[in-house]
């Protein structure tokens, strides 16, 4: 038996690693997971980090996993990988292209799991994005049932009322009043 | 159907805590509600596979990847350990990604203003894939110690930020690895933010002879351990 490593922080200063920004390779993934051509709804999803002040967050780093649009996980040897990172700009906004993952019926409503890393955080936060535009789906949904009322909406993406492809948007708060739900999984 | 197994929970013992006063921007920035417990499904014990994108062997050289006229200044050194799940199982064909200063402690971001040269034949930052005994290897160059404004006349010692996948999501690890020795360690919040004395030595990596190559470079050997099963398995 071995023990865990410990977590660190990512620290400022990971864009010329992380992201496709001044790094002589290709990125290993990046903020557009879809195209016009990946089975499914085309979808963006765009938000923002903020701190416990209400700040922004101008240099976290936040990762997506999610489901293919039939709900199954991608394997490997998929076009669609299913993952997905971006940082935060000047004004701590983050933004995906993806398309929208469908749900198989053992694992509830259509969602997109996420971790967020940044300087100060000295380990990761996972959280949870779910469509405002799926409540049936999401009332019946074991975790978003179990979280507390009052927080829950912390976890649901809005849809944006706007002609053409879906815009969810979805506001990370770090700390304070409207912390977002983060989970011990 | 795979069948997937349910993980063992964050060591709290050995992660770190999250607010600690001594490193100032978790003051804001650290979660403050209790974590809410998520039961494992499908979209935790599942996660991204690496094993198809085009990582090459030069991705591990952080002393040649990025050359453009010249040879990376610095002490060269080789970084290699084993990536293996709590139980000892070795995890292979698993992302690992690294980033650091270069020898004279700066990094190549918009943001460093440390006033300290760059290397225009190093950029710091390198990839592998793990082997099928859960085998890395990098070879780069030492990074040097570098200031930074958290309390007067602070320092963080020499480190490699790692960003580690295993082969579920969950098993996500980003951590950073010391060297044998650093005085720095002791004065070091983000270091000592990791209560344990014994879990804060599993972030420094050991010389090594072994890995030590005659004629060209010191070996350091830094094994990293990721969560691992709970007896449990879950049919999916
Ligand atoms: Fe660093």
């Amino acid at each position: 038996m071995s023990s865990q490593t410990p977590s660190q922080t990512v620290g400022p200063f990971f864009s010329h690693a992380l992201t496709p920004s001044g790094n002589g390779h290709a990125p290993i993934a990046g903020r557009q997971l879809a195209d016009e051509r990946t089975p499914g709804t085309l979808i963006r999803i765009e938000g923002r980090v903020l701190d416990g002040a209400g700040h922004p967050v101008t240099d976290a780093l936040v990762e997506i996993w999610q489901a293919r649009h039939d709900g199954a996980y991608p394997e490997g040897s998929d076009a669609f990988r299913g993952f997905g990172r971006a940082s935060t700009d000047a004004e701590g906004r983050f933004w995906f292209q993806t398309v929208k993952p469908g749900a198989l019926p053992e694992n509830g409503a259509p969602h997109v799991n996420a971790a967020v890393f940044a300087r100060g955080m000295l380990n990761h936060a996972f959280t949870r994005i779910y469509f405002s535009d799926e409540q049936a789906g999401n009332s019946r949904d074991p975790v978003l049932t179990s979280v507390d009322p009052t927080r829950r909406k912390s976890l649901v993406a809005s849809l944006r009322d706007l002609a053409g492809p879906p815009v969810y948007e979805f506001e990370i708060c770090l700390q304070g009043a409207h912390e977002t739900v983060f989970f011990d999984a | 159907m795979t069948s997937k197994r349910i993980l063992g929970p964050r060591d709290w013992s050995s992660h770190p805590r999250q607010t600690h006063p001594d490193y100032k921007s978790t003051l804001l920035r650290s979660q403050r509600k209790p974590l809410v417990p998520l039961p494992q499904s499908l979209s935790e014990l599942t996660g991204p596979a690496f094993g198809h994108c085009a990582v090459t062997s030069e991705d591990a050289d952080l002393t040649r990847n990025a050359v453009r006229d010249g040879e990376a200044i610095g002490e060269r050194i080789i970084v290699a350990g084993r990536l293996v799940d709590e139980s000892g199982r070795a995890i292979p064909n698993a992302l690992i990604e690294v980033w650091q200063a270069n020898a004279a402690g700066r990094y190549v971001h918009s943001q460093d203003q440390h006033e300290a040269p760059l290397d225009p034949n190093f950029v710091g930052a390198g990839r592998a894939l793990t082997d099928g005994a859960g085998r890395y290897r990098f070879t780069t160059i030492r990074p040097g110690a570098y200031p930074w404004r958290n309390h007067p006349n602070a320092w963080r010692p020499a480190h490699i930020h790692f960003s580690v996948f295993g082969t579920a999501f969950i098993q996500r690890l980003v951590t950073q690895m010391y060297f044998p020795g650093d005085p720095l360690l002791a004065l070091d919040p983000i270091f000592n933010a990791t209560a344990d004395a014994a879990a804060r030595q599993r972030l420094v990596a050991g010389y090594s002879t072994e890995l030590t190559e005659p004629e060209w470079a010191l070996g350091f050997e830094f094994d990293i351990v990721l969560r691992g099963p709970r007896a449990t398995p879950l049919e999916s």
